[in-house]
């Protein structure tokens, strides 16, 4: 890793589909060596993947989202990775965070109703062994997601020509 | 009815291309590349101190200085970011941006009759500054055979007996150039041989893309004879917030003081706020704005090049100055017609300056997708002309 490839990192990161040739002028590179550099970053996993941003709510899809917290028994040998990894299995889940303070996991999952979410969440989560507790906060509005923004905003608009 | 209009104020010119301006605003899917200030937002940081301070009730005047707090962390800055040493009781002065701090800075100093040396191609009220201050100003070419900076020829070639100063600016609008230390120890011995004061106005001392900004009182001798002008705007993207600031010696500080103090009273308070926290917590979120300039950097000056606009590689400021040479159309011309005909406004180059003829400014402070598209319009003019 050094500066040229920090520069790739944030402009793929920004826009995954910025062109090659793009990228090379902007990081003083030639377009192979980004080709070269990307793929080393995707061999080494740096790069996990690309995706894309959508805002499920526009497209007209219902969607519930929640996050969970949980309390969880941390397991002699294993602490906390052997029921994350358990948790992180199921395709609800869209991240799972080991974190500070009261709850020691927080996981966001999202279903296609609020009865898949609450059955999810009771006869999936809870139930299994090691969890203590869980609180589960429903999502009723996203500002900004992956650092878009979800709303629409008014730009200041600057005056064409100034000196 | 008499007229009423003073001399002085026919003495100036009007600002730059109104036409050009009208015409703009009449047409729709412009791009323009004419602005010359940052397109970022201020820093969310520094917006909300500036809220919260009016939430508080700082909405008063401040000292005719600025708010004390501000001035100690400037010096504080000036010094660890550029060696530059200032006394905040008495070396600093915060202004209504640079704009006033120049104003001032003139009138402090300018007697009826003396000529200021002003370094061209530049930002466009340095020479009328000096004439509403009394004075004559004499334009100093920079060319691009030099990068644009400015030589000790030309300055010899342009200094009399009534020269009392210079003004200069860099890096600069509207070329990109930077001095950097040799170049400016290679002008030292004139102004000094001259006994020169020099006014040098370092707003885009912090976007500098190939090295670090040198700051002109840092070179031996230079200090005691500068006054450095510099501001908030284009660092940290308040360009609307007005705040700027002057350094001199205290005397010279002292008779522009006076001045501040009838004409502007003092800088807004809650741009003063939001500046200290700019100085305290913007580093990170400025770098990032640099960062972004200078990726834009590279992908404009090399499309100008590809498309046949030839540019050599500013080191600072927003500003890309290619020249229209090669085209067969002057700057005037080209501007006109590629607003006219393929809607992307630049600034022809002939209004910084008579130094500036035959280039155009283009201002890169656009996000790249609109820089891409720019290009690709500038090149179907290029291609459409014989």
């Amino acid at each position: 890793m050094d500066e040229k490839d920090r520069i790739l990192l944030q402009l793929l990161e920004e826009n995954a589909r910025i062109p090659l040739q793009e990228m090379a002028v902007m990081a003083g590179l030639s377009a192979p060596e980004v080709e070269e550099r990307i793929r080393q970053l995707q061999a080494s996993r740096v790069i996990r993947k690309y995706t894309t941003v959508i805002d499920w709510e526009k497209a007209g899809e219902e969607e519930v989202s929640a996050i969970i917290d949980l309390k969880v028994t941390p397991e002699r040998d294993f602490g906390y990775d052997r029921i994350a990894e358990r948790i992180s299995r199921y395709r609800q889940v869209k991240s799972l965070r080991l974190v500070t303070g009261v709850y020691d996991l927080q996981i966001h999952i999202t279903g296609k109703t609020m009865h898949d979410v609450a059955r999810f969440v009771s006869e999936q989560i809870a139930p299994m062994d090691h969890i203590r507790e869980t609180a589960t906060h429903l999502i009723m509005k996203t500002y900004k997601e992956n650092g878009n923004f979800f709303y629409e905003r008014e730009e200041g608009e600057r005056l064409p020509l100034t000196f | 009815m008499r007229d009423f209009i003073s001399s002085r104020a026919k003495g100036i010119p009007p600002s730059g291309i109104r036409k050009f301006f009208d015409l703009i605003l009449t047409m729709e899917d412009v791009i323009s590349l004419g602005v010359g200030e940052p397109d970022f937002n201020t820093p969310w940081s520094v917006s909300e101190a500036g809220i919260y301070a009016i939430e508080q009730g700082h909405t008063s005047y401040t000292s005719n200085k600025g708010l004390f707090p501000l001035r100690q962390l400037l010096s504080k800055d000036l010094k660890e970011r550029y060696g530059l040493t200032y006394d905040p009781e008495y070396e600093i002065i915060i202004t209504s941006g640079v704009s006033e701090a120049l104003d001032i800075a003139l009138r402090a100093v300018v007697e009826p009759g003396d000529e200021v040396l002003v370094a061209e191609p530049c930002y466009v009220a340095y020479s009328p500054c000096v004439t509403l201050a009394g004075g004559s100003p004499v334009p100093v070419p920079c060319t691009e055979d030099n990068l644009f900076r400015l030589t000790p020829d030309a300055l010899m070639e342009r200094i009399t007996t009534r020269s009392k100063a210079l003004v200069m600016n860099f890096p600069n609008n509207p070329t990109g150039a930077v001095m950097d230390r040799p170049s400016l120890k290679a002008i030292r011995d004139i102004v000094l041989d001259h006994d020169l004061l020099l006014i040098t106005d370092e707003v885009y001392s912090e976007l500098t893309y190939e090295g670090k900004h040198t700051a002109v009182a840092t070179i031996d001798g230079l200090w005691e004879r500068t006054i450095t002008l510099n501001g908030f705007s284009k660092a940290y993207s308040m360009t609307g917030w007005r705040v700027g600031y002057l350094c001199a010696p205290r005397e010279i500080c002292e008779a522009a003081l006076k001045i501040h103090q009838y004409v502007m009273l003092c800088a807004p308070i809650m741009g003063q706020m939001a500046a200290i926290e700019a100085l305290k917590n913007g580093e990170e979120e400025k770098n990032r704005m640099v960062r972004e300039y200078r990726l834009r950097r590279n992908l404009f000056i090399d499309g100008l090049n590809r498309i046949g606009l030839t540019c050599h590689l500013p080191e600072g400021a927003f500003y890309a100055f290619p020249s229209v040479l090669e085209t067969g159309l002057d700057d005037v011309e080209f501007a006109e017609r590629l607003l006219s005909e393929h809607q992307v406004a630049v600034v022809p180059g002939s209004v910084f300056g008579s130094a500036g003829a035959g280039y155009l400014r283009c201002a890169y402070a656009v996000s790249r997708e609109h820089l891409t598209e720019a290009l690709r319009r500038m090149g179907l003019f290029i291609s459409s002309l014989p």
